[in-house]
Parts: structure tokens; C-alpha cells; sequence
């Protein structure tokens, strides 16, 4: 099949071929670049959530229980569920499926499982440009779900409109909560497994974060006790969703929002190839070789070294 | 078009629970440098077809230790037929008698593995399978 043929396919709305179309991207097939141009006039359409927190806090079965309550607005649903590859054998196990059995069979709703391949953002590398591909499927709402993160993984909210941020009673306490990271990136946050103790420490611990670091801003994201397996908690987590939707589009937020992440990506794409060529260069390799001899027999200090690096690689130029 | 990674569902058909041998292949494959997607316990075929198709996978691995391998293996091969994925290779593990693996050799599923078989034969299996490609 040809790409225009693949791309007629996507268009008649064919699951399958929009899985290869995932494929060929997240695999930087040739084809990639031309489906991406097909692609870019198409997306802005869809909602974006982003669902974020630490290991076994519970992100998978909450996007299964949130995707079956959405189905009752929605018919277009896509979930991309991204799980770590193997630092060591670069392979992956992508569990996330087994919290979401009950979705396999409903129609409209996509899921794909990322690997990350050795991204440390949280995400898979083409997260977003999956997320995009859905998007211009016609999905409505779109999930993606980040792997199980620590404390600085927080691009996920520069992806998506609603970042929402999981934690459970065992997150920590008042000291861990008024770290950086995490817990400055939510429009939303859960506390799961609320049935657990220390869910009411936590909530209080985190309201007063809230307070404090969200004063300046006109959005104070709410908190949800919610136990995922038993449904519980679940419909406030969409109202919640719908408020900062409508949040967003009254003070025409959504819009900017859409519009820095687009470059910021221009800039971290830019940054990357901009890295590639240099290394690329001949001359350049050349010096950081002699550069890094000199280091090692401490005739240079790092930064020296790197003084002298950048010196070359500006004359060369 | 070649595809740099290979993606490998590892799926649970039938009702029973044990899962064991499942989760052993799918991590020494995750260890072998495979993408595994795992999906737990009492898949139907439809869903394994379904999850296949999404995630674009290479090759479909079921574990069947219930004796339902007759009903299984064929209804998947069935369902890939009629959703045009016949790409996909589906192979297996579990308690399946000699005759029943020849009838099901026919049809046109993969290796079937018995229990005690060792990770590394597994991993030849699959490599060699997409060196002939």
C-alpha cells in the first residue's frame, strides 16, 4: 500500500491503519514526515488529560473508570499509556493494559501502549505526535497516561490542556509535598486509594500547598478523594475536568496554552537537531576527542575543556 | 518499510488463573529486548484480536493451560483472517497434546511450546522468525 492509500484509510476511519500510522511515526519510518504535514491541518480538535503520578498510584484503573464515565458523552476516546523500557536490554513490559480489560471491547476507544525508549521525561519520545495522529482521527478526548514518575518528570503538562496529578496516602508527607516538581503542575489533583490511612493528612498537607503556591493564579486546583476500583470518586473527577475546561475557554487560556507547548516543542526538536549535526561534524568530533584526552590527564578541567570546545566549534563556523 | 522494534502481545485466553507461565515469557522476553504488552487473565479472542490490531504487534503469544486450545487458537486465527491482520504471527505455550498441535500446526498457528521449555528457545524462535523476513 502506498502512503496516499494509507492515508485514504485513515481517513474512512480504518483502526487498523491508524495503528500503522502510529507505528511508522513512533518508528521514524520515511513516511513519517509526510504524514505529519497530512496530519498537522487536522489536529486542535480533540480535549487532551494528561494523568501523571508515582508508580502504582493507581493512573491506569482510574483512566479506565474516567474512559467508561466519559463514554457517556463521548463516543471517540484515545489513551496512549506509556511504560519505561529497560535501560539494560531496551526492552519493555507495557502493563498498563491490564487495568483497562473492561474498555477492549468498546467501540471508539483506541489505546496504544508507548515504550520509552529511553526518554526520561515520563514520556515516550513521539507521545505527542501519536497524541496528534488520534486527534486528527476524530478522537475527542484524548488521555495519556505518563509512566510512573518521581518528582521532575513534568512535561506531560505542556502536552495536554488538563494535567491531572495522582497521588496516594503513602505519597509522603507535609516535607516531600512542598517539593518541587509534581505537585506545581496540577490542575487537578487525586488522592487514590482514599480508603487507606493518611488519605485526610495528605488532603489537608496538599490543600495548604494549593493555597500557597496557586495564590497568584486565578485557577486553585481542587482535590478528589477517589478509590479507582470502586468507582468512587470518579464523577467528580470529570466535573472537575469540565470545570477546568470551561476555565480555560472562558479566559481564553486554551488557545495560549496550545500555542506555547507547540513551541516549545518547535524549540526542543530545533535543540535536538541542532545537536545531531554538530555531532556530525567531522572537525567537531575531532576536538572533543583531543578535548576529553586533556581532561582525562587533567592538563584541562571540565570547564576549561569545555571553554576550549565551544572556542573551536565557533571558529569553525 | 522495516520495523526496527518488535512488538510481542503475550495474552491469557480462558478462565483459569494461572498466569504464571505468561508472566515468566513475557519478562525474559521484556529482558531479550522485545516490546511485551501484557494483558492479564481471561482475555476472549476478540479482545487479544482487538488489543493486536491497536498496538500494532508482530507476533500474538497465547498461554493456554485450560484445554481450550482447540477453541482458541483457531477462533484468534479466524478473527485476524476476517480483520485483515493476517501479518500478525500467533504462536503459544501450555498443555497441548501432540495430535492437537499437529491439527493446529495445519491451520496455520506457530510454534507450540510445552512447559519446562527454556526462555532462550522462545527467544530463538522469535528471532528467527523476523531474520527470514
Amino acid at each position: 500500500m502506498t502512503i496516499k492509500e494509507y492515508l485514504k484509510k485513515f481517513e474512512e476511519k480504518d483502526e487498523r491503519i491508524l495503528a500503522k500510522i502510529i507505528t511508522m511515526v513512533e518508528e521514524e519510518y520515511k513516511e513519517s514526515e509526510e504524514i505529519l504535514r497530512y496530519i498537522n491541518k487536522k489536529i486542535g480538535k480533540a480535549y487532551r488529560i494528561g494523568i501523571t503520578g508515582p508508580q502504582g498510584s493507581g493512573k491506569s484503573t482510574l483512566i479506565a473508570k474516567l474512559t467508561k464515565r466519559l463514554l457517556n458523552r463521548y463516543k471517540e476516546i484515545g489513551i496512549i499509556a506509556c511504560d519505561p523500557s529497560s535501560p539494560f536490554s531496551y526492552g519493555a513490559l507495557l502493563g498498563d493494559r491490564i487495568r483497562m480489560n473492561e474498555l477492549f471491547l468498546e467501540k471508539g476507544v483506541f489505546i496504544r501502549s508507548m515504550a520509552t525508549r529511553g526518554s526520561l521525561n515520563g514520556l515516550a519520545y513521539k507521545t505527542k505526535e501519536v497524541a496528534d495522529i488520534l486527534d486528527a482521527f476524530g478522537k475527542e478526548i484524548i488521555i495519556i497516561e505518563t509512566i510512573g514518575v518521581g518528582q521532575v518528570e513534568v512535561e506531560i503538562s505542556n502536552l495536554v490542556d488538563t494535567t491531572v496529578v495522582v497521588f496516594v496516602p503513602e505519597s509522603g508527607d507535609g516535607i516531600q509535598i512542598l517539593k518541587a516538581g509534581l505537585t506545581e503542575i496540577g490542575d487537578i489533583f487525586v488522592i487514590n486509594k482514599s480508603d487507606r490511612i493518611g488519605a485526610d493528612i495528605l488532603f489537608y498537607e496538599l490543600k495548604n500547598l494549593i493555597e500557597i503556591s496557586y495564590q497568584n493564579s486565578k485557577w486553585k486546583p481542587p482535590i478528589i478523594l477517589t478509590q479507582a476500583v470502586n468507582n468512587y470518586g470518579i464523577e467528580e473527577l470529570e466535573k472537575e475536568i469540565v470545570n477546568h475546561y470551561n476555565y480555560l475557554v472562558e479566559n481564553n487560556l486554551l488557545e495560549e496554552k496550545r500555542e506555547k507547548a507547540i513551541i516549545r516543542e518547535l524549540v526542543n526538536n530545533f535543540e535536538k537537531e541542532i545537536l545531531k549535526i554538530l555531532w556530525q561534524n567531522e572537525k567537531v568530533r575531532k576536538s572533543f576527542a583531543e578535548v576529553s584526552k586533556e581532561v582525562l590527564e587533567k592538563k584541562l578541567t571540565i570547564e576549561e575543556g569545555i571553554k576550549k570546545l565551544i572556542r573551536e566549534v565557533k571558529y569553525d563556523q | 518499510m522495516e520495523k526496527k522494534k518488535i512488538k510481542i502481545l503475550i495474552a491469557k485466553p480462558g478462565l483459569d488463573g494461572h498466569d504464571r507461565g505468561a508472566k515468566v515469557v513475557a519478562r525474559g522476553l521484556r529482558d531479550a529486548g522485545f516490546e511485551v504488552i501484557y494483558t492479564g487473565l481471561h482475555q476472549t479472542p476478540e479482545m487479544i484480536v482487538n488489543t493486536a490490531i491497536q498496538e500494532d504487534v508482530d507476533v500474538i503469544g497465547l498461554s493456554i493451560l485450560s484445554g481450550a486450545h482447540m477453541t482458541i487458537f483457531p477462533e484468534v486465527l479466524r478473527l485476524l483472517k476476517e480483520k485483515g491482520a493476517t501479518n500478525i504471527h500467533l504462536f503459544g505455550g501450555g498443555i497441548i497434546p501432540d495430535e492437537d498441535k499437529e491439527k493446529l500446526y495445519q491451520l496455520g498457528v506457530g510454534k507450540l511450546f510445552d512447559p519446562g521449555t527454556k526462555i532462550s528457545e522462545i527467544v530463538e524462535y522469535l528471532n528467527n522468525l523476523f531474520k527470514e523476513k
